[in-house]
Formats: C-alpha cells, structure tokens, sequence
C-alpha cells in the first residue's frame, strides 16, 4: 500500500515474512504484519505526560502477547512530521476538500491515474506537490517505473514510461510542457504512456 | 392433526385479493419477509404484491433473482462498495456496478418508478437507460455514487416527465456543463426535492429559477457551493413552500441589499424546517435566516468554518432542533448553550476543522459531550470527534443516555488512552453497550484492548454494525464479537492484530451477517482460502495491490479482505487486484 514512508514499508514486509499461523498466547511477542498502517508516536503536549504514556504502552505491550503497537520499534525511524494514515481519521474526501478550500478554487485536486498495462486506476492529489520532480517522483514509486528525464525540446525521448495528461479541453499532453500551476489547475487525469505509445505527443 | 386442518380451512377461506389487501398495509422488508415465510400460498401472495425491494449487498443476489421473485418491483435500493470506501480504503474499481441490474430492469420493470443507490458506479448509458426505459419513473436517489457526467443528468431532466426526486447527495460528478438543468421541459411542473449539493460548478442559474418557481410542490432544494447568494433570495420567493433548503457559499460583497433582501425573503418561508449548504459563511449575513430559526428542526453546519460565538448566536436560536451537524467549532461553551436550548435534540454530528493538525485547534473536549447527554433527553445518534476522552466522561454518557442507538466516537489520535488515568478506555466503551441496550451502530477509538470486545460481545445484543480501528491485543478480542453479537451485520475493521483463529472459529457467523472488512490485519492468504473452499455461500475476496496472493506464501497475511455472504456465487466483475476465493463445487466438475 502507498503510504508516504517508503523505508517503513520495506521494514515491516521484512518481519512479516517471518510470521506463523500460531496460537495466540505463543512466544511471539511481535506479531508485526507486513501491511499495518504506519502510525506517527502518541506524542503528548507534555514532556512528563509523553514519558508515562510511553511506559505505560510499553508495558502493557510486554504483558500482553500479539501486541498491536508497532511505533516502539520504530520510534527512533519515525519522521518528525506527522505521517498520514490512509482513510484516518475517517473523514470523507469532499469534507476534507471542502475544510481546506478558500472560495473561488477548484473543488478538489484529485486526478485519476492510469498506467499502460496496469490493471487498476490510482488516485492523487496534485495539491500536496510542490513541482514536477516531486509529483514524477510519487509517480515511479506508486507504479514501480522509471520514468526519466524530461526535456523541453524532446520530452521523455528514450525513456521505457512517459507521464502524460489530459487537460481541460480534453486534449493529451506531456507532462512538463507547461508551469507547474497551469498544469495543477488544467489536468483532468495523468496517464502514463509507454514510451513507444507516446511517440507524437509533445512535438508541437 | 384437528389443529393443522383448522389452520388449513381458515387460509383457504381467505381469497386471495383480501390478502393482497392486508399486506399492501406492511411495508417494511423485514415485516414483508417474515410474511412470507408463513406458508407457500402466503409466500405466492407476497411477492406478487412486493413493490419495494431493498438489497443491501448488490452482490449477494443476482438482478434475475430478484426479477423471478418480485416481478411487480416499483422501487429497489441497491448499495455497492463496501463502508470504508467512503475513506479510500477501497481501490478504484473494485465494483459496484449498476449497469446489469438496470439493464435486467429496463426489460423487467417497465412500471419502475423509484431507483435508489449507494456507493454504486453508475454511467451515463445507464442514466440514459433509465430515462428512456421506465415511464412512470419518478425518483432517483444517488449518494456517494460516481461514473457519471451531468450529460446523464440531461437526459434524465430531457425524458423524465413525472421525475418527482432527483437527489445526488455526496456523489462524484464530472461536471461537464451546467446547462443540463435546461433540459427539463417547460412543462414539467413535478419536481418536489432536488439536491445537487455535490456539483463543482455553477449551474445555469436563470434554468434553476425558472424550474423551481414553476413547480409548485418543490419541498427540498439543496443546491452547491457555487450557487451564489445573491440570487438566493430571488430563489426563495419564486417557492416560499420550501420546507428543506441547503443554501450555496454563504458569502458575497457586502452589499446592504443582499442581507435585507435574503432576510426578506426568508420571512416569507413559513414552512422551512432544515437548512444546510453554509460554505465560507459570512457572519454577519447570518442573521438573514433568524426568521426561520425558531421552527428548524434540522441544522447542518458542517461546512461553515465560523467561530464557537456566532455558532452560539445561531444555534440559540433554534430551540425545535432535533438534528445538528456541526464543526468542532462549537466548542465546549456551544455544546452547554445546546444542552441549555435545545431540548428535542436526538441527533448530533461533530465534525473536526483541523483533523490532520498536531495540536487541537479548538476548545473541544469530552466535556461538550457529557453536557449535551446531560441536556437532551432524546439524544440518541452521536457522532463525535475530539482529541481526548476519559472512562469516566464515557460511563456519564451511557448512564445519562440509555436510549443511545448510535454512538460514534472518533479520538482523532490513534490509540490515545484516558487522558487522566492513562489507562485503556475499555471500561468506558463497556459502559456504553452495558447501558445503552438499544444500541444499533457502535464505532470504536482511543486506546483499547481486548476487554473492550469482551464487554461488547457480553452486552451488545443489539448492535448491528461495529466498526473498530486500531484496537485490540489478540485474535479473542474478534472472537468475543463473532460469538457473542447476536444481532451483528455489518463488521468493518482495520489495523487490528486479529488473524485466522477467531475467523475460523466463527466462520458460520459470517453467514448470518451481510458482510465483514478486515484491513491492515493478520488474516493470511492460508486462512481465506479455507473460508472461502468451507463456505460456498459466502463470497470471500482478498484485495491485494501487491499482485496475486498465490505467489507469497500461505502464511503471509492479505492487505485487505472482504466477506460478504451470497446466494449468486463468486462475481465476474472483479479488477485485477482482487481475488475471490473458491469453493469446493468449484472442484466438483
């Protein structure tokens, strides 16, 4: 599953690999699944309250057996910023939207994107990227491509994955060809091409 | 023997139209179920006379089932996706398709006259089907529903002679063109409720008027954000009837004659009971609806990102409230104010401004809580969130509240405990189902271990839809709800340490219940495959974007499963990320 620590993923698929069909109550003190949601620590406004909350949670965590907390492990990997659960808290999407909006902007940011010989359509918000490198950067790791570089006289030449768009007017084009803001405000959905597909797009 | 031919006599005594007669008075599915079980002529009786059909799992029947069974439908209610869609648990495309259930219905049900969907993928063919299929059509009812242009609304609008309710409440749009309103013809004149709240953009406001003032029967209109508000008041005199009205963006240039005419017009709706809509609210035009406040009954403030001050000013207003929807805006102060005001209060949402900031942003507590439990006799649908709870402000809560049918509590942080005791809020959550015996629908938060299920399966007899996250320390915690909630339907969790021992211990539960969602669990790939060889009429889908279950071990836990029980076997729309597991007849040729 996407989630915005790539590393942390990888950590826990490790471990997962090593889980059993066992009773509960056996000796594995960490039954750690591969695929639980990265959480950010219980951090407390106080440094006293922060302290017991994490005593307390770690020794329940040793008395009980299949215990549910991953953060003691993986506090000293943690970010400092808050990682995002996905679906948490449970808000819908448009009231999320709607919460961050200001009058006059576009409802939502959210593009669908497909891939070339991918099965199934992702979701982004092109709100939470700052520039293309960023956004190129989301797109290889959610798709497991290589996407290469892009240049204005030639676009993606030679790259096996080219990211392109469709915009307002319904017309396909390369990702990269116009600024970043005209580009977050006029794509309607991405899609990335492979490179033999895409061949035509962007000589203009 | 004397007794059963006794019986006999008196159902053959009984013609047939008499019958029909009675049930048409019963219209509950449930009530309409039990009567057919009563005996073979009964069950003939009744589904020749069904003419509402509520399916709540679009997949666990076929839509030819349905047909050979109730051949005279007026009315059907489908729902697709599972809950947790709502929050994009679900991948897109996992189903929910409409399209073979109308196209079945189209031929079936010429006399159709009400569709109502759920979290179903609906196109514009279909939209287009059903404009030109049903007659006699009459409602349409799509919320959270998606895969549809408002070209599909043109048609509608353009073929829909008696369209008495089209309502797409929180569904996704692509909003091509807001002409589509056009499309309704100068004669139609038999529009009672209309809500397209979820539209980007403007519609073609002078079509909008034009409609709603030819149609005198119009009870509900819930127009969008971009509806401006300096044409509602034009709006309101052309239907001073309007009893629902959801306004657009509360918010315009100050301009003195906006607010007199707005609060003119408001004067003149003598029968307006709810109000929502309120995007970017500007206070001061607030006081444009105190005219109507008095006889509201039904407040959604969930969009208005105004402080806990003017929210005071407003809700003081309205003490006929029976239902609020706010932003934790409110505050505490503004939830004593309703505990003081508002005394026919039965439902209260509270909804988080800020809910990915790190530090709470508003003076929202458990306390606001407590004093609306305190204050509102007929509270009993609570949505809450907040960033802190406390056992004891829980235990209040259900002693004050035993009439609690829906109790949803959402601590922003995963896993918070008490905040005085530091301890788990096991015991609060268990005085919640211990004292509210009617409870319905529960949703679980904050920091909780398995006693909090124990407590559940011992005292929720009621409960008929749980949902739990990050919760739990074993597979006992899923064991004590499976075995113990009698009445339990609907179980969605997530990230919760619970894996194949209790599924497989309770694996004839399942079948008793419509469906079950486990994410970010440990259920492996082993365990699914058993249930699902074990149960053929239970459809057990493994959703994995990782790629085909069967190339890691058995062992291995699966992202995401859904159990739904079915009587249409293994569906065939399935996108390549989701996997359902066979059964036995499967092996059988």
């Amino acid at each position: 599953m996407e989630n915005s620590l790539g590393n942390h993923q990888t950590e826990m698929n490790l471990k997962a690999t090593e889980l059993r069909l066992g009773l509960p109550g056996s000796d594995e003190v960490e039954k750690l699944p591969c695929n639980f949601s990265v959480l950010r620590n219980n951090k407390r406004s106080s440094p006293e309250e922060a302290s017991d909350v994490d005593s307390i949670s770690k020794s329940k965590l040793n008395s009980s057996n299949g215990s549910s907390h991953t953060t003691n492990d993986d506090q000293d990997n943690a970010p400092p910023s808050k990682a995002q659960v996905v679906g948490w808290p449970p808000i819908r999407s448009y009231r999320k939207n709607s919460l961050q909006q200001k009058k006059g902007e576009e409802v939502g940011m959210y593009s669908k994107v497909s891939m070339a010989g991918a099965p199934y359509l992702r979701k982004i918000d092109l709100k939470v990227y700052k520039s293309y490198s960023e956004l190129l950067k989301v797109l290889e790791n959610m798709f497991k491509c290589t996407i290469g570089e892009y240049s204005e006289r030639e676009g993606y030449n030679g790259s096996e994955f080219v990211p392109t768009y469709e915009d307002k007017d319904g017309d396909w084009m390369l990702v990269g060809d116009v600024p970043w803001e005209m580009f977050m405000s006029s794509c309607k959905r991405l899609r990335i091409m492979k490179g033999s597909e895409a061949k035509g797009l962007g000589c203009f | 023997m004397q007794q059963q031919q006794k019986v006999a006599a008196l159902s053959y005594s009984f013609p047939e139209e008499v019958l029909e007669h009675v049930f048409s008075f019963i219209d509950s599915t449930k009530d309409r179920g039990s009567i057919s079980l009563v005996c073979k002529s009964w069950y003939e009786i009744e589904r020749w006379c069904r003419r509402r059909v509520f399916v709540g799992n679009c997949y666990a029947i076929t839509p030819a089932m349905v047909i050979k069974r109730f051949p005279k439908v007026r009315s059907i209610t489908l729902k697709g996706k599972p809950h947790f869609a709502d929050f994009n648990l679900v991948p897109e495309g996992w189903g929910g398709y409409v399209c073979p259930w109308i196209k079945a219905m189209a031929v079936a049900f010429p006399c159709l006259e009400e569709i109502k969907l759920k979290r179903m993928v609906i196109s514009d063919d279909c939209l287009d089907l059903i404009a030109k299929s049903f007659k006699n059509f009459k409602v349409l009812v799509l919320i959270s529903c998606e895969g549809f242009t408002t070209d599909g609304l043109a048609s509608i609008a353009a073929n829909c002679r008696n369209l008495r309710e089209l309502d797409l409440r929180e569904s996704e749009v692509e909003d091509i063109c807001g002409h589509w309103l056009s499309h309704f013809p100068d004669s139609y004149t038999s529009l009672v409720s209309l809500n397209i709240s979820c539209l980007a953009n403007e519609v073609n406001f002078p079509a909008l008027e034009r409609l709603v003032s030819r149609c005198p029967n119009m009870h509900t209109l819930r127009l969008n954000r971009a509806a401006p508000l300096d044409k509602l008041a034009n709006l309101l005199r052309g239907a001073p009837q309007l009893v629902e009205l959801g306004t657009g963006a509360y918010t315009s240039e100050m301009r003195p004659e906006v607010f007199t005419n707005l609060a003119a017009a408001f004067s003149g709706c003598k029968q307006m009971k709810g109000l929502s809509g309120f995007w970017d609210v500007l206070p001061s035009y607030l006081p444009a609806v105190y005219p109507v406040c008095s006889r509201l009954t039904s407040l959604n403030l969930s969009y208005a990102t105004i402080q806990s001050p003017d929210l005071i000013k407003l809700v003081g207003q309205c003490q006929s409230l029976q239902r609020l929807w706010v932003l934790d805006y409110i505050e505490d102060a503004g939830l004593d104010m309703l505990a003081a005001s508002c005394k026919d209060l039965r439902e209260l949402r509270v909804f988080p401004s800020d809910p990915f900031g790190l530090e709470a942003n508003v003076a929202l507590t458990e306390q606001g809580l407590v004093s609306v439990s305190e204050g509102c006799p007929k509270l009993h649908s609570v949505l809450y969130f907040c960033r802190q709870m406390t056992n004891a402000a829980l235990n209040t809560i259900a002693r004050n509240r035993p009439n609690m049918t829906r109790f949803r509590l959402c601590i922003i942080e995963p896993r918070t405990p008490d905040y005085l005791t530091l301890q788990s809020l096991d015991s609060g959550f268990g005085a919640i189902v211990e004292h509210c015996k009617d409870l319905q629908r529960l949703s679980l938060s904050g920091l909780l271990t398995d006693r909090v299920f124990e407590h559940i399966g011992t005292y929720a007899k009621k409960l008929e839809m749980l949902s739990v996250a990050f919760a739990g320390d074993s597979d006992l915690g899923l064991h004590h709800v499976l075995s113990g909630c009698d009445n339990l339907r609907k179980l969605e969790i997530r990230d919760c340490p619970f894996g194949d021992k209790a599924l497989l211990a309770n694996a004839a539960k399942l079948e008793t219940m419509r469906s079950l969602w486990m994410s970010s669990c440990s259920v492996s790939y082993g365990a699914c495959k058993l249930l699902g060889q074990k149960l053929p009429r239970l459809n057990v889908e493994v959703i994995d974007e990782r790629g085909p279950p069967n190339l890691r071990p058995d062992s291995n836990p699966v992202e995401k499963l859904y159990i739904y029980r079915t009587i249409s076997g293994p569906r065939l729309d399935m996108p390549g990320y989701v996997w359902t597991m066979e059964d036995d007849s499967a092996y059988l040729e």
